[in-house]
């Protein structure tokens, strides 16, 4: 099968979903758009089962912060078509205060532990998530560490203070 | 083949036991935490527990410019830092538009595959042991310090390698890596050979290893596996040919499938993509010949860090320098995601830059995060001593898993 | 004749028949020569730890031939690679469970001092919950430093005092860490 044309797959996608793809960019040849959080798991739904474009393979999910912006956290998906051989980027942006969105763990199993990690990160809760828990920091963790507020460093640190370096 | 009865939550033949195991049991060979629910033997229920060395590399990495995360990305997986070295500077490299001589992409190969080399030498020795055959891992072992000596030639360090800048090379290899290498080539296929022999045809390794952990291809898919455990399943998803980088379209190589997906298959396939690193550093050595001499790094003087003496002696590389460490250059505004073949599968670079001089969001797509969260579901119904074995033949690497 | 090389005898009065020495320097002996290390290792530091193990610097010439598993039967803790915040609760734990006397060593810049990584999630170092003897430098150590710490903490070893870990310095030291 040759690859999958990139204008073909967005006028797809328009006839199926209509306003609701907007945004649609090919930075390096990945074509990328923006969906809401109501039609995400109908549009992953559609990539991966629709027989023609057959996205079978979640390749990854992850979480962006933009603190100035008014849809502060977005979650980023790339699902690759293993068969035509193309990826596609999909983004959704949410509300910081109640960032909330439906799982993909329906479609892929492997979705499971990268949606604990972005909500680890993000504090992205995902709706309908068998085990929504922090993976990789300790569990008794408040914040989300990934949001541009959070400072690298501990703060707690008390080796760093000036008076050591002779400041 | 054994056979493997899955018990129910509802059905436990009387009482179970818990287990603990890790997060620094000697077996699992890195830090991983799974309580096992055990019936007798067998594993009734498990939950995996990870994050024990959490370094938040993605935090890290919005606080430094694009050169210093590179030692980064070398802890990650460290049995083969140096694709994930070369990964991160293509991934640069594409956002900036960086168009690197094809010298430079051959000698990329030679490493690369050196370093998936290395990572399967661990792999497969750790394997034996764990089934009992101490002395593959020994043969092996000789064969990457080896493999650690030419690193060493090429830029100095044996395990986190920091190989290569961003454009290139930091140095070009010198004759002594061109003669360690013909060695590696002349030496490490014999020892190959007679480690399959120990193994392949083992009456005992084979009984041990067929079946444990078989899962199928769709299965598989639908955990987004990756790699050569992948392969194993009998999909040909190689990021090396559906997506080639680095100019692997110019080299002749197969990509090994196996058919059960069981822990053999997965041994298997990774010899075999030995002896395929083989062939294709042997291609690559015989190209690079062809290539014009002294060449190692894209001509980008805004991208590349100049070498130390110019900076001192050289206005213009001074320049540059600066530019380059004050992060002055401009750099567009996109996203790029990039993926190579890591040692343990698809590994990918999602940049998203805005402009700074350091990256606004990146996020690394680990193989081993993804390819381990089927742990504890597929050992539902597995001996202890089978899922051990299983686990060390996932080759789940705990800084990767991590980060 | 074997070419087994054997350690000189520590200093004492020899005579025709005897030997006289101190306790404290036979026993610091014999244990230099017998250390059973508990390999912690947690990330890259323990690839290199692998080397030094294995056939080609061999740590057994130095009596560590036997990597003890379990921390009861171990005398040398070798904590080798990055400790998180998550893992130290753990690394304590296995600290006390040791039987005294007891040797640590920081294997690598991690253990040392957090290294590369000043995050919120590591520990930088790991002297913030244990004490310890031998800190090796190195992102990840070469094999030879590695084993140049072990020969540190042999020496070490010889040249302890018996009354070393009664001593109030030592229970003052534990107390610090809050260890009983």
């Amino acid at each position: 099968m040759g690859k999958l044309d990139t204008q073909f797959l967005i006028q797809k996608l328009t006839a199926e979903f209509g306003d609701k793809i907007s945004a649609p960019s090919e930075p390096f040849a990945l074509l990328t758009f923006e969906t809401s959080k109501e039609t995400i798991s109908s549009v992953l739904a559609f990539l991966k089962n629709d027989p023609e474009l057959n996205f079978n393979y979640l390749t990854d999910i992850t979480g962006i912060h933009y603190p100035e912006k008014h849809l502060a956290v977005g979650v980023i998906y790339h699902v690759h078509s293993l068969v035509n051989n193309v990826r596609v980027r999909i983004k959704v942006f949410l509300d910081a205060t109640n960032p909330t969105i439906t799982t993909a763990t329906s479609l892929w199993e492997g979705a499971n532990w990268m949606e604990r990690e972005t909500y680890d990160f993000f504090g992205i809760i995902f709706e309908g998530h068998p085990n929504l828990q922090r993976i990789l920091n300790v569990d008794d963790m408040t914040v989300f560490p990934m949001r541009k507020e959070y400072p690298l460093e501990d703060p707690n640190r008390v080796d760093k203070r000036d008076f050591f370096f002779g400041r | 083949m054994q056979n493997h009865p899955v018990l129910t939550d509802n059905d436990p033949q009387g009482e179970t036991t818990t287990l603990n195991l890790g997060p620094t049991h000697p077996a699992t060979h890195g830090v991983f935490q799974n309580v096992l629910e055990m019936d007798g033997e067998r594993i009734v229920s498990g939950v995996s527990t990870i994050g024990y060395i959490h370094r938040a590399f993605e935090k890290i990495a919005e606080h430094r410019p694009f050169y210093q995360i590179t030692p980064l990305t070398d802890r990650m997986n460290y049995c083969s830092s140096p694709i994930n070295n070369m990964g991160w500077h293509m991934t640069v490299e594409k956002l900036l538009g960086v168009q690197t001589p094809k010298r430079v992409d051959y000698m990329r190969v030679i490493v690369m595959e050196l370093a998936r080399i290395s990572d399967h030498l661990i792999c497969n020795g750790i394997l034996g042991v764990d089934t009992g055959a101490y002395s593959g891992f020994l043969y092996l072992m000789e064969e990457r310090e080896h493999i650690y000596e030419i690193y060493e030639e090429i830029c100095g360090a044996r395990l986190t390698t920091n190989i290569g800048r961003i454009g290139g090379f930091e140095r070009d290899f010198n004759d002594i890596a061109y003669a360690k290498l013909d060695k590696f080539l002349k030496n490490f296929p014999p020892i190959l050979r007679e480690f399959e022999e120990l193994f392949n045809r083992n009456r005992i390794f084979i009984d041990r290893t067929t079946g444990v952990g078989a899962v199928d291809a769709e299965t598989a898919l639908n955990y987004s596996w990756s790699g050569p455990i992948l392969r194993a399943c009998g999909v040909d998803y190689d990021v090396r040919v559906n997506e080639p980088y680095s100019s692997y379209e110019d080299f002749d190589f197969e990509i090994p499938v196996g058919t059960t997906g069981d822990v053999y298959d997965r041994f298997i396939v990774r010899n075999e993509e030995m002896w395929q690193s083989v062939r294709i550093i042997e291609q690559a050595l015989e190209k690079i010949k062809k290539e014009p001499k002294g060449v190692f790094h894209a001509d980008v003087p805004e991208f590349y860090l100049p070498p130390k003496e110019e900076v001192y002696n050289n206005m213009e590389a001074l320049i540059y320098h600066f530019k380059i460490v004050m992060g002055e250059i401009d750099t567009p505004k996109t996203e790029v995601y990039h993926c190579v073949e890591g040692g343990n599968g698809e590994l990918g670079f999602y940049l998203v830059n805005d402009g700074g001089r350091t990256p606004y969001r990146l996020h690394f797509r680990r193989p081993s995060f993804i390819n381990y969260q089927m742990y504890a579901p597929m050992s539902r119904g597995m001996l202890l001593s089978d899922a051990i074995i299983n686990m060390s033949s996932l080759n789940v690497i705990a800084g990767e898993l991590d980060a | 004749m074997s070419d087994v090389k054997l350690v000189e005898a520590p200093p004492g009065v020899e005579g025709s028949g005897f030997f006289a020495t101190s306790l404290d320097k036979v026993v610091g002996l014999a244990r230099s020569h017998s250390l059973w290390p508990l390999p912690f290792a947690t990330s890259c530091c323990g690839i290199e730890f692998m080397a030094t193990m294995g056939s080609h610097y061999d740590l057994g010439r130095f009596g560590a031939e036997r990597p003890s598993f379990s921390p009861r039967q171990a005398d040398m803790l070798m904590v080798m690679g990055t400790i998180a915040k998550k893992m130290a609760p753990v690394l304590k734990q296995v600290y006390i469970q040791m039987a005294e006397p007891r040797w640590v060593i920081a294997v690598g810049a991690c253990a040392s001092s957090g290294g590369i990584f000043d995050t919120y999630s590591v520990l930088q170092g790991i002297d913030e919950i244990i004490p310890v003897d031998v800190y090796v430098p190195g992102c990840p150590p070469r094999p030879e430093a590695i084993l140049d710490g072990v020969m540190r903490i042999q020496d070490l070893v010889r040249n302890e005092s018996l009354r070393r870990r009664e001593s109030h310095e030592y229970k003052q030291l534990l107390a610090k860490y809050g260890i009983q």
